[in-house]
């Protein structure tokens, strides 16, 4: 370790709540016990939901890919431990929405079997891609609450060149210790990490941030890096939200992360400390990503503390080892008091992101207090740590003017709710934004598809229009030969139903001659309609196919037979292509 | 100060040319009212506006020949668009064409069809594949719930079906005026 002490920057705003966090460091961490099953939700990262690779009833062993990628951004899932998979399908996830997903369902079988991995403990020798796909593989993602693919956090890109790296152990949320006690007792892994995403990036300096709040963790931290050459370690001033990515980059780099921008643009890349130990098990170990630590915490539970918990594990065995009072809990929120969200649920499973979970008895998290109007005091503005200005997003969002709301910078609000948490009036600000940032994104996917639509139906327009010519100009040329020939007419469809007619005219307008193609295919409908019709048991649908085509005569019926061939060619009308129609 | 006078005159002048020029220079070819209205309707094609589509809706509107509140895809959001852009007076949506409902897509029976291509022919987007006498399937992603596909059907196996919600599509609703009211928790940030 340098030794020098670290210059360290400013960020605007930030609020100093209540920490609540010494209830949870009592005593050491523990291995939370294995459940008799584990509910492996497919997406529990940005990105793409994984694939599963799995069958009901197969047997996996511990750590045995599961599930993989699905593009680029996405992770991988993998066996916390050996068993039988008894279920594919949709159970409920722990998400705001309240919704399920897709999700496998391991029947444990007590033996904890691993799988083989080949550890890679000389990984100087291997190039950062081979590196960055072996922790790719072993669906490794940030485990400080977003779930980003770490993978893509570790690649500097072609240009870019990576000044600092900047391992995030501040830990700002109130309540949340699971980083604090990973710090304390298993700093060496922290370490190991660093050293792998050097040299992945290939980055000239690493910080490893630590708030003042946690004088233990910053202690075990110094002890082992002492002597690992350029690594610094930063004891900051306790402040929400300083261990948001922009917000501790400007702490320790002094930098402004352009809005819309990335850290990687100022040459600095963020990780978490847990991500760092997740990534030195991934490249020495061999071991995917498969447990992590929780803080199980809140006044609901009579023993809060962290436990290294199986990914699938349902939270209420977790809290029943953390002597829960369930009768007492209001609330049950995933993450932290100011970010987190409040689960649906108590035995919903721990997922990649699950840092902590807080069994809130009543009043615990704050009393009700009555909305009241703004009065335009700017307290939000004050302590908003990316300098918007919440009084008029509030606003913007409120009237639901998207575009007004987006000129005040909406996109850059990290949600981090100091705006909330200041506001005289108790308006719930941070969930007029999250509402306002979701009917955007609603209204661009909208937008979107009807361009697409848009499109398609020009396209569709053009290619009608194209085939009506190509089949007079055909017409023309076989009247000319054969005068005597006349298009059957075709029978007119029945219905009185408005959007029929509409259909009806639409296509006359659009393509008379399409009427004598219609009688052809009526008539090969016809037959094979009456082949069918034998085992067909749908009441509905023979008759009115019968009161279509009537008189499904043996003439006719050897005149579609003739001409199928012909018509399957000419029907073989998929999206795009352009054929040739009969007559 | 004569001098600055007579620069910032120059330069003024010099400008006012240059975009005089450009407005002749660069004129927007086709009917760009017609675009615009055309680009806030949902292009659903489905005619329940009693027009051939959404653009022939678009051209009607353009020429004055129909009120702003006839789509009933597009909805209020269409309507207030409508006449944010053309300055005119929201109005309810019309009855008689239909009521804004939940998204659908259309999904064949497969067990059922009998390739007749007949749904081919009616859907404006192209959102149908299938040959003759082959089952057909519709392109999700393509299709914009039109129905027009649901009436030449002979065999009556296409169905719609609300396009349901997940995690990736969800988002977070309106803070209801009730939770406004009666807030829970709002000391504490975002959990609410
Ligand atoms: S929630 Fe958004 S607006 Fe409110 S303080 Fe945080 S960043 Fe600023
Ligand atoms: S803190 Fe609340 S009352 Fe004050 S200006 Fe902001 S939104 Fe209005
Ligand atoms: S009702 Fe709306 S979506 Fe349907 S065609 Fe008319 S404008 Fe297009
Ligand atoms: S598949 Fe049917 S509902 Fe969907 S766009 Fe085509 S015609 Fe309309």
């Amino acid at each position: 370790m340098t030794s020098a002490p670290i210059r360290l920057w400013d960020f605007h705003g930030g609020i100093h709540p209540e920490q609540n966090k010494r209830q949870s460091t009592q005593e050491p961490s523990a291995q939370a016990r294995m459940p008799a099953t584990l509910t492996l939700p497919l997406h529990q990262h940005i990105g793409a939901a994984a694939e599963p690779i799995v069958e009901v009833g197969e047997t996996v062993l511990k750590g045995q890919k599961i599930a993989s990628a699905n593009g680029y951004v996405s992770a991988p899932v993998h066996a916390p431990t050996s068993g039988k998979i008894v279920a594919i399908g949709d159970y409920p996830i722990p998400h705001p929405s309240g919704l399920s997903a897709l999700s496998i369902v391991i029947e444990t079988d007590g033996r904890d079997e691993w799988v083989r991995y080949a550890a890679k403990q000389d990984y100087t020798e291997t190039n950062p891609s081979h590196l960055r796909n072996i922790i790719r593989e072993a669906g490794v993602v940030g485990l400080g609450g977003a779930g980003f693919p770490a993978f893509i956090k570790l690649n500097p890109g072609s240009q870019k060149k990576i000044k600092t790296l900047i391992i995030n152990g501040v830990e700002c949320e109130p309540y949340i210790t699971c980083d604090d006690m990973l710090m304390r007792e298993d700093p060496q892994s922290i370490l190991e990490g660093i050293r792998i995403m050097r040299h992945a990036l290939q980055a000239e300096r690493c910080v490893i941030a630590i708030e003042d709040n946690k004088p233990e963790a910053y202690e075990s931290i110094c002890k082992a890096a002492r002597g690992v050459e350029g690594v610094n370690v930063a004891l900051v001033p306790t402040r929400y939200p300083q261990g948001s990515e922009k917000q501790l980059v400007k702490v320790i780099t002094g930098k402004e992360v352009p809005s819309n921008g990335l850290a990687l643009d100022v040459g600095v890349v963020c990780h978490n400390v847990s991500t760092a130990a997740a990534i030195y098990r991934a490249i020495h170990l061999g071991q995917p990503l498969i447990s992590r630590m929780v803080t199980v915490t809140g006044k609901g539970v009579k023993r809060p503390r962290n436990l290294e918990v199986l990914f699938g594990t349902p939270m209420d065995e977790l809290l029943a080892q953390c002597d829960v009072e369930a009768d007492q809990i209001e609330r049950l929120i995933m993450g932290g008091p100011m970010m987190g969200f409040a689960l649906h649920d108590t035995n919903l499973p721990v997922i990649k992101t699950t840092n902590c979970i807080i069994a809130a008895t009543r009043n615990e998290l704050g009393v009700e207090r009555p909305v009241m109007p703004c009065i335009r005091c700017g307290a939000c503005a004050d302590v908003c740590p990316v300098k918007l200005l919440p009084q008029q997003l509030y606003w913007y969002s409120r009237a639901k003017e998207l575009d007004k709301v987006q000129e005040y910078d909406l996109f850059d609000c990290i949600e981090c709710g100091c705006c909330s948490y200041v506001c005289p009036s108790n308006i719930p600000l941070v969930q007029f934004y999250r509402f306002a940032k979701g009917a955007i994104w609603t209204q661009e996917q909208e937008q979107k598809k009807a361009a697409q639509a848009r499109q398609r139906h020009e396209f569709h327009q053009m290619r009608i229009e194209r085939e009506k010519q190509e089949r007079e100009a055909r017409r023309a040329k076989k009247k000319a030969a054969r005068p005597s020939a006349a298009a059957p007419k075709a029978p007119p469809a029945d219905g009185a139903k408005i959007a029929e007619k509409r259909r009806d005219e639409a296509i006359s307008q659009r393509d008379s001659a399409a009427a004598a193609r219609k009688a052809e295919i009526q008539a090969a409908l016809a037959r094979v309609q009456a082949k069918k019709r034998a085992p067909q048991k749908t009441a509905e649908a023979p008759d009115k196919t019968e009161e279509k085509t009537a008189p499904a005569t043996t003439a006719e019926r050897a005149a579609a037979t003739q001409k199928s061939a012909i018509t399957k060619k000419d029907n073989a009308t998929s999206t795009h292509d352009d054929d040739q129609p009969v007559q | 100060m004569l001098n600055a006078i007579l620069a910032l005159s120059a330069l003024a002048l010099t400008f006012g040319l240059l975009l005089g020029f450009a407005a002749i220079r660069f004129k927007v070819e086709g009917d760009p009212l017609v675009d615009q209205i055309d680009a806030q309707l949902p292009q659903t094609q489905c005619g329940q506006c009693g027009f051939p589509g959404c653009r022939p809706y678009a051209e009607a509107i353009a020429n004055e020949e129909a009120e702003i509140n006839q789509c009933p895809p597009g909805g209020e959001a269409t309507i207030h668009a409508l006449a944010d852009l053309l300055d005119r007076e929201p109005l309810p949506l019309n009855p008689e064409n239909g009521v804004e409902a939940a998204k659908t897509v259309a999904v064949i029976d497969e067990q059922t069809c009998i390739g007749c291509t007949l749904c081919i022919q009616a859907c404006p987007v192209d959102a149908i594949l299938g040959a003759a006498k082959q089952m057909h399937t519709i392109i999700e992603s393509a299709c914009t719930g039109c129905e027009l596909c649901l009436p030449p059907c002979p065999v009556d196996c296409i169905e719609m079906v609300e396009i349901k919600e997940d995690i990736l599509t969800w988002k977070w609703p309106y803070p209801e005026p009730a939770t406004i009211e009666q807030p829970t928790d709002n000391r504490q940030g975002a959990t609410a």
